[in-house]
């Protein structure tokens, strides 16, 4: 019996190395899985009947391209979209023999904190069910949570990898930008877009950017990455830890959600780390107002595309231009059209310098004002989410109530930097999220922290439901 | 044959299209906006064939069908090219160039934007010196930059139906291909220099081996900017755009008719419209294809999928190392030899680098230049298949060997292992005693001709030329022919 909710990927490779179980038992105890506790969290969109082979499976987020394999990005525009080509991060990952075991629910194109944007429903936090899972990589996450994947692929603009491993209580790395291709990823805004492992430690999460990460001819904003190097120690002798105290005393976090990242904090010092107050004010006071005129003006030119002539839904209309209206009234969400709007203003003429130009200003500002502390800091540590996973439906009516959870994941992605998120204990029975930040393409010192923090947690990833 | 040559005859006065008393109150001011297809084996951001033919979308991939998650990838030989094109126009070449998105929603652009560049080009702030009659005419750029072609709507009729319902099919193969964008300052103050413009332009285009700058497919397309100002005056007034000449014949036209409508306007009180203006040579007038009432909002913004294109230095001097002597200098030079418009016929038909090769073989300069501008460039046969030395030995000939040879002889000049020599052979008949029956049998033949000629028609004299030469089947010698034949009328 094959013990999906607390097996590793790490774990689940030794078995397969010691042929003490074979790849189609492996990937038969997940579909398992999935038959008996999907239906409670619909994580996935899509579920693939094993392709044969040895490799582990892996849950993709619905926004990353699979050849033959629908790819909606949870949008009905996408509904009967099959890719004819596999993104980059999946030709890698099929390199490394992982097997897709299916797409998983996202917010409609990425956007969202909940998954309640999906035009196929929201799925639910392993957790309580009647709260969210966080987004937009709610799908993934509930799926790695709830033992339906050993691990999966997100993707994280602003917020959609670490915040939904916070509020499912597990790990998942958004990468420097640049550092793994974007190609054949449905774009929302290829600025801020990174795909990143979602995993239930730190060193699964670690081994599954090794594999996606790297320079790819088919994107030119990548470049070459340093060598991954799978943390072992258990302490953290010479890491300099900053905190950054807007970050950390922001309005709106939660007091469990402070008292266990503040337990956290105190163990990595007891771990041999320096730890000291730091400051990133304008970070923290424009980010989110940069990020919602950043974010939706590239959306705005990325989702032009979706006009139901060569892919995708299509209505029928008088004319073309009546087709393409109704195509698009019919197939995006309110979430995209508010923000096709909110961008397409931005960007127009008269107001691009007041908006758009002043955003990419401020990007310079808040990036400069991170490097400035990590001349003296190695990682900066904060809350991932300011709350626990919320019921479903509490914040769907307040868009800006939503934009406010990815109020501290937003400054470190608006500045190009990684973030890793692991769970660092419970508050009132939910998993509570600690953010940490490294400089760029420090992706090792991330991975050094999270393990050896990790390890002296000693959180238990297995949802307390499902406990045996 | 190309559509750079022009006649050897030189061009009407710039404005005689309008001449009159308006003329001198007032100056044209022109600028030009020019796209040219790079002809490289690869489209500008994917991998698919750059080249026409080939079945609809057959060229095609993710990438230039804009599929959700496709990324572009810009083809550095594109770049080079552009580069070197703008050393051509000496343009500064930016040490950081930006591509932008250019936002506008039509069937044949399917990412709804076009991958181009703003405000920071490739190249900007060169000239072009344009020689013309009058001296050197310096033509500033005000920019050449890189952008990606739209896809090709045809308009077809739907089958089955009686009334004129049509529909649109798209035909990627094109979208995506790289376009070079030439952007010109308004120092163009006559038509003539407009098309002198063009023409060097495209020389120096074809010559550099970026495009095959073809009007009539496509491969080179000119929009232009015309206004007119009181003379004297340096205001800019609104300009109108002239769209969809596909010739330089035409575009000289247009241009000229332009300049007299917007006269008349202004001499009428009127206000010149801002619009665009579709030219029909069938029509007197240019109609109005659009009006445009305000400029389109393109919400430029930088493509954030691609990083600044930042040329190496050394990169730039290679591409300037590989210019070789432009074609606006070659005009200049072989004017000095020959005239203007010998010099100005043989470098914007690129067959100068063929004239200096028959003559350095031997060929009279003044010669080989007519049977090339005249002659030669009529057979359609490229310069560069030929050999000199056998053509040098043929314009040498000339005179001494019938015209059908010669003609005969020049049709195959391009042929592999073409030899001058069997028909050097055929020697013209100056024999008055083999001529002069002939001759006499053609007046006699003839006689009413005859007699009005000797009446005083004396336009009749290439009449009679032209009977003994076709009786003698081209071989007779016509000065000969035209001596003998005057004298025996005459008498």
């Amino acid at each position: 019996m094959i013990e999906t909710l607390t097996l590793t990927a790490e774990r689940a490779v030794r078995l397969l190395e010691a042929k003490e179980i074979s790849g189609a038992e492996l990937y038969a105890a997940y579909l398992d899985a999935i038959g008996e506790r999907d239906p409670d969290l619909h994580a996935f969109l899509h579920v693939c009947d094993d392709p044969g082979g040895d490799g582990l499976p892996l849950a993709v987020k619905d926004v990353i391209g699979t050849k033959g394999i629908p790819t909606t990005a949870g949008s009905k525009i996408l509904e009967n979209y099959v890719p004819v080509y596999d993104a980059t991060v999946i030709v890698n990952a099929k390199r490394h023999g992982l097997r897709i075991i299916g797409k998983t629910n996202t917010d409609e194109f990425a956007m969202g904190s909940s998954t309640e944007n999906s035009a196929y429903g929201p799925s639910r936090n392993p957790w309580d069910p009647s709260r969210v899972p966080g987004g937009s990589g709610g799908g993934s996450a509930a799926a790695v949570s709830g033992g339906l994947a050993p691990w999966a692929l997100g993707s994280d603009t602003g917020g959609s990898i670490k915040q939904p491993a916070a509020l499912c209580g597990h790990v998942g790395l958004r990468p420097t930008y640049g550092t793994v291709s974007r190609y054949g990823v449905v774009a929302f805004a290829s600025s801020l877009d990174q795909v990143g492992p979602v995993a239930k430690n730190v060193r699964d999460c670690a081994y599954l950017y090794s594999v996606i990460a790297g320079r790819d001819a088919n994107d030119s904003t990548t470049v070459d990455v340093p060598e991954v190097a799978f943390p072992t120690a258990d302490d953290l002798n010479g890491v300099r830890i900053g905190v950054p105290k807007e970050m950390n005393g922001a309005e709106g976090i939660e007091p469990g959600v402070t008292a266990a990242v503040e337990r956290a904090i105190e163990l990595a010092e007891s771990l041999g780390a320096s730890v000291e107050e730091c400051s990133l004010p304008k970070s923290v006071d424009y980010g989110v107002a940069c990020y919602y005129l950043v974010a939706p003006a590239e959306a705005s030119a990325n989702l032009a595309r979706y006009d139901g002539v060569r892919y995708g839904l299509r209505e029928d209309g008088a004319d073309f231009r009546e087709m393409v209206m109704r195509t698009r009234d019919a197939g995006f969400g309110d979430e995209p059209k508010r923000r096709i709007m909110v961008g397409t203003y931005a960007l127009s003429s008269g107001y691009y310098d007041a908006y758009y130009g002043t955003a990419q200003k401020v990007r310079t500002v808040i990036k400069r004002e991170h490097d400035e502390l990590f001349r003296r800091f190695d990682v900066l540590v904060s809350p991932t989410s300011p709350t626990v996973a919320f019921p479903l439906g509490a914040k769907v009516h307040d868009p800006l109530a939503m934009y406010m959870n990815d109020l501290l994941t937003i400054p470190s992605c608006m500045a190009g930097l990684p973030g890793l998120n692991i769970p660092c204990g419970l508050s009132e029975g939910l998993p509570v999220g600690l953010q940490l930040v490294g400089a760029q393409f420090a992706e090792n010192t991330l991975f050094r922290v999270g393990h050896a923090l990790e390890l002296a947690l000693d959180f238990n990833v297995v949802p307390a439901r499902y406990r045996t | 044959m190309s559509s750079g040559v022009g006649s050897t005859e030189p061009p009407s006065r710039a404005g005689a299209g309008f001449a009159g008393a308006g003329a001198e109150k007032w100056q044209p001011v022109i600028g030009l906006e020019i796209h040219v297809q790079l002809k490289t084996k690869t489209k500008m951001f994917c991998r698919c064939r750059n080249g026409f033919g080939g079945e609809p979308n057959a060229q095609t991939c993710p990438v230039c069908l804009a599929f959700p998650g496709a990324l572009p990838v810009p083809n550095r030989r594109a770049v080079e090219e552009t580069i070197k094109l703008g050393l051509a126009l000496d343009c500064e070449i930016a040490e950081r160039a930006v591509f932008h998105r250019k936002q506008y929603f039509y069937p044949d652009n399917p990412k709804a934007y076009q991958i181009s560049q703003y405000d920071e080009p490739l190249c900007a702030r060169g000239q072009l010196t344009v020689p013309t009659p009058n001296g050197e005419i310096a033509i500033g750029i005000t920019r050449a930059h890189l952008e990606e072609d739209a896809a090709k709507n045809v308009h077809v009729a739907e089958s089955g139906r009686i009334h004129g319902a049509t529909a649109t099919l798209v035909d990627f193969n094109r979208c995506g291909t790289p376009l070079v964008e030439i952007v010109t300052e308004p120092d163009i103050h006559d038509a003539e220099t407009a098309k002198r413009f063009l023409q060097l332009l495209r020389q120096t285009v074809v010559e550099l081996g970026l495009s095959d700058a073809e009007l009539e497919k496509g491969s080179m397309r000119f929009d232009v900017n015309v206004s007119v100002r009181p003379a004297g005056s340096d205001e800019l007034r609104t300009r109108t755009e002239l769209k969809n000449m596909n010739s330089f014949n035409f575009a000289a036209k247009g241009i000229e008719r332009e300049i007299a409508r917007q006269v008349r306007v202004y001499e009428e009180g009127g206000t010149v419209e801002q619009e665009t203006l579709h030219f029909d040579p069938a029509h007197e007038e240019s109609p109005p294809l659009r009006s445009k009432e305000e400029a389109q909002d393109y919400r430029y913004f930088p493509e954030p999928d691609l990083v600044p294109v930042q040329p190496p230095r050394e990169v730039v001097e290679r591409l300037r190392s590989e210019l070789g002597e432009l074609p606006g200098s070659r005009i200049r030079r072989i004017a000095e030899m020959l005239s203007f418009y010998d010099a100005d016929v043989l470098v914007t038909g690129g067959l100068d680098r063929l004239w200096s090769e028959v003559v350095a073989a031997g060929a009279d300069a003044k010669e080989a230049a007519n049977v090339l501008a005249n002659q030669f460039v009529a057979t359609g046969i490229d310069p560069a298949a030929v050999d000199a030395a056998e053509l040098a030995k043929l314009v040498a000939a000339r005179a001494e060997i019938p015209r059908a040879a010669f003609d005969e002889a020049l049709a195959h000049v391009g042929d592999a292992g073409f030899s001058a020599t069997p028909y050097l052979e055929q020697k013209v008949v100056a024999d008055t005693s083999a001529l002069d029956p002939v001759i006499e049998q053609v007046i006699a033949a003839n006689a009413a001709q005859a007699e009005q000629y000797r009446a005083g028609k004396q336009g009749l004299l290439g009449f009679f030329v032209g009977q003994v030469m076709k009786e003698t089947g081209g071989t007779a010698d016509p000065r000969v022919v035209n001596e003998r034949v005057r004298e025996k009328l005459g008498a």
